[in-house]
């Protein structure tokens, strides 16, 4: 019975790559996944042409687009110029999310508490390790904090949010960044890890006196206690979509090398400081200009129309400058072997 | 004479022709099935030595890097891609060692109710249940643990362990710090449980195979159950038992999903028990899609090799083991 169903499955999943032939193909991150995959679904009935999209995460997106398997990679962390240079890509974000630091503590709601970016790093850092800390105190005169120990819960595989949140703290604590530093993976000092954004809500849930991060629909989603931040402008913030826009538009995308911008602790009275892109990874000169052309097409289409949806799943659309500017630069770096540019979306 | 009998010698000869014929298509036929077996069983090694090969090439790049000290350094930080498999390798043994502890006696203890001193009528549903419990897929006790067993823990357990040994010399370092739920001891449990009815369901078919004649002549001369037990059915089924033992240490070890929900996946070696740690499999499940650069990858692979290596020893010990028994007893 087992046996038959995975010959089932197998012979279902090679039935499926073979008629995915003319279909798109990529591969990487799990963050913009949900998205994608609604993108793919709209698309398919518009025009006919489907998406075959492997959610096997960023570092596998990666690798992939390197071995030319895949017509485009995906990954939540952008590529540093010279490592896109060395392996002929350029790359280009889709849309915009953010991480969430997420509580579970008696008598303390989703915005009652406020935190800034040291004592956050100081308390994922294990400096700080009880709840009535004078620090968190002097942040939430008006909080009823109680005196339990602070569980850190992050995550435990590699991550886009991750990467955002490491970033964030990098930036706002010294300690951090040369202790710890900033990646999809990090050596943590001190707390849990739980994999996945499901994992992290659900540990947090189970823990009394815990706090983690996740990405911000699964905060929604799950109703979690969200904290509140201060922002470089000394400003309280919520999160929300307009706060994590307002941090994509700050970003100086125009002087932008190859797209290379991390959203973190950017200025602005608005902003939601731990915001970060998701990106699209494309060989220069791609081995099948035709699929690329497709690829890209489909892209055009999103910017043009997936925003609504994109809203939907609580992903933050890109403002229309950006995209401006990505379509310029497909034009002028992704070439045939005619040295034409394969596709040009005005 | 010559037309009769040249018929004759034709049907003589035909038949043995055909019976000749005959006899060539069965030895064809056995070759042929000899072959198919020979194949089969060849096949196992180059799968074994394709596994074996594809994990050296793959840690190859992790050993030149780190050299042995790979095996001893505890860091594990993909920021600046320094790399060590000590946390996981001890968590791997400890977890193990500590399930093995919890589920052989308890094993054995049921295999014994069951076979020796259990009513008839309840024998075979406790047996079953017992096979139910080996066919729980190992993401339904992951689910459990996480949600049910942790959360109980950590309300109603582990308070009451960090309070009563606090003040006991060595055990207060092995419960100590604050009752997370999730870490090193639930994940042991989780795994005790899991490796329960290997234990108990080889244990039980072993025990049902020692002659009647041989207990019911220890209980003529006046043998206690623990007597018939400890001196005439263990030593009798010995080889079977410790062959249950070791299928339930090799699950125990590479157990990955329910072991990845509990455990806490912090790379660090902590004193406490009730402390956050990883194992092997956990770290490889956890990592290996989102690992960024190779050498990233290739001490993941090289901790899959030290995994390997691990069962390898533990199965050849096993073995090295029974022979040593066997020989003692003069077999």
């Amino acid at each position: 019975m087992f046996m038959k169903s995975i010959i089932g499955a197998a012979l279902l999943a090679a039935g499926v790559s073979m008629a995915a032939a003319t279909d798109i193909s990529g591969a990487g991150a799990t963050f913009p996944y949900p998205l994608y995959a609604k993108w793919a679904d709209l698309y398919k009935k518009e025009t006919g042409i489907g998406l075959n999209y492997q959610s096997i995460g960023s570092g596998g997106g990666i690798k992939q687009i390197k071995a030319g398997t895949v017509t485009f990679g995906a990954s939540d962390m952008p590529l540093e110029p010279k490592d896109l240079n060395a392996a002929g890509l350029v790359q280009f974000p889709t849309v915009v999310g953010g991480s969430v630091p997420v509580l579970n503590l008696d008598g303390v709601g989703a915005d009652q508490l406020k935190l800034d970016g040291p004592t956050l790093a100081s308390i994922f850092l294990g400096k700080i390790t009880k709840w009535d800390d004078p620090a968190i105190k002097k942040l939430n005169p008006d909080v009823k904090l109680p005196s339990d120990a602070i569980v850190v819960v992050h995550r435990s595989d590699g991550s886009g949010t991750t990467f955002i949140f490491t970033n964030y703290l990098s930036k706002v604590s010294p300690e951090w960044k040369t202790d710890v530093g900033s990646s999809t993976a990090v050596e943590w000092p001190t707390g849990i890890g739980a994999k996945g954004n499901e994992g992290v809500s659900n540990n947090v849930q189970q823990t009394k006196g815990a706090i983690g991060y996740v990405e911000y629909a699964y905060a929604l989603e799950n109703k979690m206690a969200s904290v509140d931040m201060i922002n470089k402008d000394g400003n309280r913030v919520k999160p929300s979509g307009a706060a994590f826009q307002a941090a994509a538009g700050r970003a100086d995308w125009a002087n932008s090398d190859h797209f290379y911008v991390i959203l973190t602790d950017q200025p602005g009275p608005d902003t939601w400081p731990i915001a970060g892109a998701t990106f699209i990874l494309m060989p220069k000169q791609p081995a099948d200009p035709a699929a690329a052309a497709t690829a890209l097409k489909f892209f055009t289409w999103a910017y043009a129309k997936g925003g609504q949806v994109a809203e939907q799943l609580d992903y933050v659309p890109l403002p229309q400058s950006v995209v401006d500017q990505i379509e310029k630069m497909w034009k002028a770096e992704i070439k045939g072997p005619d040295g034409k540019p394969v596709y040009s979306a005005s | 004479m010559a037309e009769i009998s040249t018929p004759q010698l034709k049907t003589v000869d035909s038949g043995l022709h055909l019976r000749l014929r005959a006899a060539r298509r069965f030895a064809l036929s056995d070759s042929v099935f000899r072959l198919l077996t020979q194949s089969s069983a060849a096949f196992v090694l180059v799968m074994l030595g394709g596994v074996v090969l594809s994990l050296v090439y793959g840690s190859a790049l992790a050993f030149r890097k780190f050299g042995l000290a790979f095996f001893t350094t505890q860091i594990w930080n993909p920021v600046t891609e320094k790399f060590g498999a000590a946390a996981p390798i001890f968590g791997t043994l400890v977890t193990s060692a500590i399930a093995m502890a919890i589920a052989v006696p308890v094993g054995v203890g049921i295999a014994v109710f069951l076979t020796e001193l259990c009513p008839p009528p309840l024998r075979r549903p406790i047996g079953i249940a017992i096979e139910l419990l080996a066919g729980i897929p190992s993401i339904i006790y992951g689910i459990w643990g996480l949600f049910v067993f942790a959360p109980f823990l950590q309300e109603h357990v582990q308070p009451g362990m960090i309070a009563l040994f606090g003040s006991v010399p060595v055990l207060s370092s092995l419960f100590a710090g604050p009752p997370y739920g999730i870490g090193v001891l639930t994940a042991s449990l989780i795994l005790a449980i899991m490796v329960l009815p290997f234990v108990t369901s080889i244990s039980r078919d072993v025990f049902d195979t020692v002659p009647p004649v041989l207990k019911e002549s220890a209980y003529g001369i006046g043998c206690t159950t623990w007597e018939v037990v400890w001196n005439i059915v263990i030593p009798y089924t010995r080889a079977g038992v410790i062959g249950g033992i070791m299928l339930g240490l090799g699950r125990a070890l590479g157990e990955t999903m329910a072991v990845t929900f509990v455990i806490g996946n912090a790379h660090k070696i902590a004193s406490s028990l009730l402390a956050p740690g990883t194992t092997i499999s956990a770290t490889i499940a956890n990592e290996f899609t989102e690992a960024v650069g190779d050498l990233y990858t290739s001490s993941l692979i090289a901790l899959g090799l030290i995994l390997f290596m691990i069962t390898f020893v533990v199965l050849a010990v096993a073995r090295i083991m029974l022979m040593r028994l066997d020989v003692k007893a003069g077999r």
